[in-house]
């Protein structure tokens, strides 16, 4: 009895150890960087470019816009896509068509992100014969569609019948009530699906590397090769000069403080939106 | 038409008004779009590595020489790479992740458990350069000057753990990896674990086991299937990821038995040499990989998706 009870004592305090030290690393991620970070972001990093290795100073001005310029493009290419696919899904899908779409849309998600970024090197770079943020933005919207296509459809699912019931009992027809009453009713999860997802796409590197490439100085069009804060860091924090690991530190807090911050708002819009009546 | 119509008035009402068809029409030409894009991919990767397709043929898979300069290449080193750092990464991520879960579903208070499953799914949204970034500064010291030479003086007469250690390489790799998964672990086997019903811990517990034996011969056979998608879905996430396996692995397109000992992975060889490859051979064999690549994850991806259906299934029919 009491080797059970030793047993069980252990078990559970390891499996209790697990959650801590899972749960700690986050915060040794933020601390760390924050720590490295901090010492580093200044008004410089917003408002200058980059310098030439060896010189001290300089920011990183042009990734951020080009970061902006890249996910505003991506998001508008993928939220429409995603959103109307996921409309169609949860109101309109027949049952096997449905299936496939849905599969596919989750296989689309699960491609590796270096994948998607040989596409569209294959389909825009190609063609055009020279990296742009066009490109790299193609590659992102391509990851937006599938996550926003799941969680509209998701959220629209969960929207009551009686609603659906009491809009058509009212004589409204089919796409009146989806657009009235039904995505009105599921509108805040939507949003927080599509804002969880431009944070997933915003810190993307891979689909970036070999479509929009990088640009050391301000682009001047969009179908410019175009600088983006995480492929700055990862040409920073792999060079070998202290003063880039430096830039890359603040470029780092600066991005994941966006993507936390993005996430944390989103998701306390969802526990904000799930008092509605099933 | 006209007289088609009149033959079924419910039909003419709907035709006239034609909302919802067109809804339906609209709405499905952006779900054939996911479909069309799908495909479309495949075949680009199909087309763009034919010239490597048509000039390796499978022994592309199961070559081992990587030589820009004489243009000859093989897949097996990246291949082999890409297996070994996902392998250890579920090796350290599985006992840690599925354990957390227990945790998290079994033992935590709600609140608790609720406020530590949201700050593992923040860990998820961490981007992955972000990870490579800490990794070169922190992990590659911390595994040269500290982990690896205590594994070595240890298990150093196996060949696993000889050679020398340069920090970078499969084992740090293997190490980010797990680092970088455990999350999706937590979060789906937690869900797994929380759609057991409760008759299930309270017959083992009213059977006199104490609440480790109920979790472990009650609960955790119940959602199985559930925790062997969340370790698929890792897999495939592991399998796929690039950036902070480019940051660690060390850039060496060889085998090596040492895990110390620096490697590729797929993700990383086309990440680091895309942009330089010159020559179309050279070109079509990184896009190639890319397919084997696509290949492997979705495979994996495949099973990850029915495991996890089949359990969510089978967990609502008996709650």
């Amino acid at each position: 009895m009491t080797m059970r009870k030793a047993v069980n004592n252990l078990m559970l305090a390891l499996c209790g150890l697990c959650a801590f030290l899972t749960v700690s690393s986050l915060f040794l991620i933020l601390g760390y960087l924050i720590y490295n970070g901090g010492k580093s972001v200044n008004l410089d990093f917003f408002t200058k470019l980059p310098l030439a290795p060896g010189e001290a100073g300089g920011g990183m001005a042009n990734a951020i816009l080009g970061s902006a310029e890249v996910v505003l493009l991506a998001s508008i290419v993928g939220l429409p896509v995603g959103f109307f696919a996921g409309v169609y899904l949860a109101e309109f899908g027949s049952k096997t068509f449905s299936f496939v779409v849905r599969y596919t849309a989750d296989l689309l998600n699960g491609i590796p992100s270096i994948v998607i970024g040989i596409f569209a090197w294959t389909v825009i770079v190609v063609p055009m014969h020279h990296f742009s943020a066009l490109a790299g933005g193609l590659a992102l919207s391509l990851m937006l569609i599938p996550i926003t296509t799941r969680s509209t459809e998701q959220f629209l699912l969960e929207v009551p019948r009686s609603m659906r019931e009491g809009a058509l009992a009212l004589g409204a027809n089919k796409w009146r009530t989806i657009a009235t009453v039904i995505v009105p009713a599921a509108r805040k999860g939507i949003m927080t699906g599509m804002i969880l997802g431009i944070a997933r796409i915003s810190g993307e590197t891979a689909p970036l590397l070999f479509t929009s490439l990088n640009n050391q100085f301000w682009s001047t069009g969009l179908s410019e090769p175009t600088a983006t804060l995480p492929v700055m860091i990862f040409t920073h924090a792999v060079a070998p000069y202290d003063d880039w690991h430096r830039q890359a530190w603040a470029a780092g807090l600066v991005l994941l403080a966006l993507v936390l911050l993005a996430n944390i708002a989103a998701r306390m819009v969802i526990s904000r939106g799930v008092s509605l009546p099933k | 038409m006209a007289t088609s119509s009149a033959a079924h008035p419910a039909k003419l009402a709907k035709r006239r008004f034609g909302g919802d068809e067109v809804a339906y029409c609209f709405t499905l030409l952006f779900a054939v779009s996911i479909l069309v894009i799908t495909v479309f991919l495949v075949w680009e990767l199909w087309v763009h590595s034919s010239p490597a397709r048509g000039k390796f043929g499978l022994g592309f898979l199961t070559s081992s020489l990587w030589n820009p300069v004489t243009d000859q290449f093989g897949a097996l080193p990246f291949i082999y790479g890409t297996v070994i750092t996902s392998a250890l990464a579920l090796l350290i991520a599985v006992p840690l992740g599925v354990g957390a879960a227990i945790y998290l579903s079994e033992l935590a208070p709600p609140r608790l458990s609720n406020t530590l499953t949201f700050l593992v799914e923040l860990l998820a949204a961490v981007p992955s350069v972000i990870f490579g970034l800490l990794a070169i500064f922190t992990l590659i010291p911390l595994m040269r000057e500290y982990f690896e030479p205590a594994l070595q003086s240890v298990f150093g007469s196996l060949p696993l753990f000889s050679g020398h250690i340069y920090g970078v390489g499969y084992l740090t790799a293997g190490v980010i990896l797990a680092i970088m998964t455990f999350p999706f672990i937590i979060s789906v086997s937690r869900e797994a674990l929380m759609a057991v019903p409760r008759e299930q811990r309270e017959a083992a517990l009213a059977l006199g086991a104490t609440k480790w034996e109920s979790t472990y011969d009650a609960v955790l056979p119940f959602a199985r299937l559930g925790i062997l998608g969340s370790v698929f879905l890792a897999l495939a996430r592991a399998l796929g990821e690039t950036m902070a396996v480019t940051m660690v692995i060390g850039n060496d397109p060889k085998i090596h038995a040492s895990l110390f000992a620096p490697g590729y992975t797929i993700a990383a060889v086309i990440a680091n040499e895309f942009t330089e490859a010159s020559g179309d051979t050279y070109l079509s064999s990184l896009v190639e990989l890319g397919l084997v690549l696509f290949a492997l994850t979705m495979i994996i991806n495949g099973l990850a998706q029915l495991l996890i259906v089949l359990t969510t299934k089978k967990g609502s029919a008996k709650a």
